[in-house]
């Protein structure tokens, strides 16, 4: 029971850290066109000057600093390149952008070099958010923060499970953006303003909005996003050069599953990958377990069992792709998209 | 000044060779060094080539054969396929010696192309010195003549772990999670073979297999161990792959205690802390507060790079690599290899053997706990005021396994 409890946290969380990414592709997308291969190149960059920051201010100016600082970079990159390849079309921007997750990881070796920096979550957010004790003949108790000596001490013989501050934390600041980002679309000026560019830009300009200000602002706006995730993810796994390539993929995935352009839909597909992941790893269950059940035995020196006796929990890190697959081949739109191409 | 000195050794080192039987003196002897420069195990790679690096210029001082050595690092990405083309670059370079050691699949790799090149270019023979790929296969059925390993294999360390923990009695239920190539699934196979043969009462409650350097999140792993009641994790993870699954394990409050082969490995004792006191057992061939070379050396490194030098085997490549050209008297790879089978050195953990029939070190063994520092056991490692102190000792008989290896030797 603990342990499903725990899954399911662990799942939601890293489902909500990749939907603070993906929040920011699917942003520009759906706004501007562009597939920004260089996305996951700004979630690097927020980490890294996050990691910078803290060892100057503290990670707390660092966590409002760093994505500002990213998000920064991003207008520029927007106004003084991506705008002017704009006029050539799409593959352009595509390859610009492709070029500029590049640079960015050779910058960033050239920088801090090639293997991981120290960069640590801080003190305050250290230690147990809450401990899940299962005591005999008591059931399941959840306490806040450390469980005393006295229910979770070795001679009690319960068992128990604490859940990390810090994963809550990353949850929390998620949630939060995804409140305010909801708001800001939906209830503010500026949102209204930015909906209206999206879907009909002309007409938002013989209004008098300056559409391509607009543009920057969200390309901006969606790299500080990705940059506020490395801030967060950074000291939560590792801050080292292929961090961007170990996400880059799967944030496509979560983007293209969502629907090309759709904010709910990219949070409804990071938290399923979310939980794909963290869910796959607990099932030991092989082709092999399955063929059992129906009562075929599946010996060794069965050609095909080296395939077969592959667990789901071996298989966790391509299921992600084959839902990419499966969702393209069985509703190319994605699971709440609304494009009809 | 610096230039009249570099031109009086050379005089001497010319006259002393001119003169001497050993042909070899003086000669430079290029080293590759092909490992991971970046990725997740980039700092494993550093702190390695640093260590060669660091030897090159002690045993250059000071070394029986009088050679000077030059180490060239290439960074092979920790990609079996990436490793081929640096081998080819530094063929290319006129390397006659390579060193390798992270990640068995490398180095399997690395010795069938040795071994092929040889094969097809008499007289440009290459020599392959594993320092660290501990998969038994590279010296039972995939052995060969040009391999030589100074890391004591899987089946070895297994051997020794099991051994010691016949006598836990806490012992019941273990966990075994490794990485997802040829090292990890060894040590899953050979603890299971050597607990069922040792402890048949202790239960395998679970057996995971991850990818290699690509986890970042081992919460989920975290999660499972905990469910499955586990007492005791064995592990062959090393790296980030351990760091960060350690790191999981003290976030989440697990509490079994970790059987490794790796633990001491950069960026591992950090994330292990004051949390893990007690709880965590290391198996190797060295010890930190052994005393003798490797204290000395240790203290030396760390006063340096501020680093610990974690990896023995760097020692034990310039040890037997020169004790082999001195009984060579030559720098000739093909008689210097024949020259390192069964040879005998001394080195920092007393006399080993380069067993001739399947070319592995035979050497003692350590089991050593985490600890807080002592008087006993003074050596800080990574700073974190607890180091890793002597539980237990095995002879090399101990831990000595039998080879299948059918040895082909050239004619």
């Amino acid at each position: 029971m603990e342990s499903l409890v725990i899954n399911l946290l662990n799942g939601i969380s890293s489902g909500l850290l990749l939907f603070m990414l993906s929040s920011g592709l699917t942003l520009i997308f759906s706004m501007m066109g562009v597939l920004n291969f260089a996305h996951a190149s700004f979630y690097m960059l927020g980490a890294y000057f996050a990691y910078a920051i803290t060892g100057w201010l503290g990670f707390w100016p660092a966590l409002v600093l760093a994505p500002l600082l990213v998000g920064l970079l991003g207008a520029g990159f927007e106004r003084f390149s991506l705008r002017r390849v704009h006029a050539f079309g799409h593959v352009p921007e595509l390859l610009i952008t492709f070029g500029l997750s590049y640079v960015v990881l050779e910058l960033v070796r050239l920088i801090w070099g090639p293997s991981a920096v120290d960069y640590r979550v801080p003190a305050a957010l250290e230690g147990p958010m809450f401990t899940l004790a299962h005591v005999k003949g008591q059931g399941l108790q959840w306490i806040w923060g450390m469980a005393p000596e006295s229910i979770c001490g070795v001679a009690t013989g319960a068992s128990c499970t604490q859940f990390p501050a810090y994963r809550g934390f990353m949850a929390g600041v998620a949630l939060l953006m995804l409140g305010s980002l909801w708001l800001l679309l939906t209830r503010t000026r500026v949102g209204l303003i930015i909906q209206a560019a999206l879907t009909h830009p002309e007409m938002a300009q013989a209004l008098g909005h300056n559409v391509p200000r607009v543009m920057m602002g969200v390309f901006g706006g969606g790299c500080a996003l990705a940059g506020l995730a490395g801030v967060i993810g950074g000291n939560a796994f590792v801050t080292e050069p292929n961090m961007a390539t170990s996400v880059g993929s799967i944030i496509f995935v979560v983007v293209v599953v969502g629907g090309m352009g759709s904010l709910a839909g990219a949070f409804v597909a990071s938290l399923l990958i979310g939980l794909i992941q963290t869910s796959a790893v607990t099932v030991d269950a092989s082709l092999i377990t399955l063929a059992h059940q129906f009562g075929w035995v599946v010996g060794e020196s069965n050609p095909a069992y080296p395939m077969l006796k592959i667990t789901v929990s071996q298989m966790g890190p391509i299921l992600p792709y084959l839902l990419l697959v499966l969702i393209l081949i069985f509703r190319p739109k994605g699971l709440l998209g609304n494009r009809e191409e | 000044m610096n230039f009249q000195r570099r031109a009086l050794s050379l005089l001497l080192v010319t006259s002393l060779s001119a003169g001497a039987a050993m042909a070899q003196k003086g000669e430079t002897v290029k080293i590759a060094w092909i490992d991971p420069l970046s990725g997740l195990m980039a700092n494993v790679g550093q702190n390695q080539l640093r260590g060669y690096q660091f030897f090159a210029e002690k045993f250059n001082a000071n070394n029986p054969a009088g050679v000077k050595f030059e180490v060239i690092s290439i960074d092979n990405k920790l990609s079996p396929a990436e490793t081929l083309n640096s081998l080819k670059s530094a063929i290319d370079q006129g390397v006659r010696y390579v060193v390798q050691g992270l990640g068995s699949g490398a180095a399997l790799a690395l010795s069938d192309a040795i071994s092929k090149h040889n094969e097809r270019n008499p007289g440009k023979e290459v020599v392959f010195l594993n320092y660290a790929a501990v998969d038994p296969d590279l010296t039972n059925s995939k052995c060969s003549f040009w391999h030589f390993r100074l890391d004591a294999d899987t089946s070895m360390k297994m051997e020794a772990m099991t051994t010691f923990m016949k006598e836990q009695a806490d012992v019941k239920k273990v966990y075994l999670i490794n990485q997802n190539y040829a090292h990890g699934q060894q040590v899953s196979k050979f603890a299971k073979a050597d607990l069922a043969r040792k402890r048949p009462d202790i239960q395998i409650v679970g057996d995971d297999l991850h990818p290699l350097a690509q986890v970042r999140d081992f919460a989920p792993y975290v999660a499972k161990i905990k469910a499955s009641g586990a007492d005791t994790v064995i592990t062959g993870n090393w790296g980030s792959d351990l760091a960060l699954l350690v790191k999981a394990a003290n976030e989440a409050g697990l509490t079994a205690k970790f059987y490794t082969y790796y633990a001491n490995f950069g960026g591992t004792p950090t994330a292990l802390g004051k949390a893990a006191d007690g709880r965590v057992y290391l198996v190797g061939y060295a010890d930190y507060n052994m005393g003798g070379l490797y204290t000395q050396y240790a203290n030396e490194y760390k006063k340096r790079f501020n680093d610990d030098w974690y990896t023995g085997a760097i020692y034990h490549a310039y040890a037997l690599l020169s004790e082999g050209m001195a009984k060579a008297k030559s720098t000739n790879p093909v008689k210097v290899a024949a020259a390192m089978e069964g040879l005998k050195f001394k080195s920092f953990n007393g006399e080993v053997e380069m067993r001739k029939t399947d070319h592995q070190l035979q050497q003692g063994l350590f089991v050593l706990g985490w600890q807080k520092t002592s008087a006993k056991a003074p050596y800080d490692v990574e700073n974190t005021g607890m180091t890793f102190s002597k539980v237990r000792y095995f002879d090399p008989y101990v831990s000595s396994t039998p080879t299948s290896c059918q040895m082909k030797r050239p004619s």
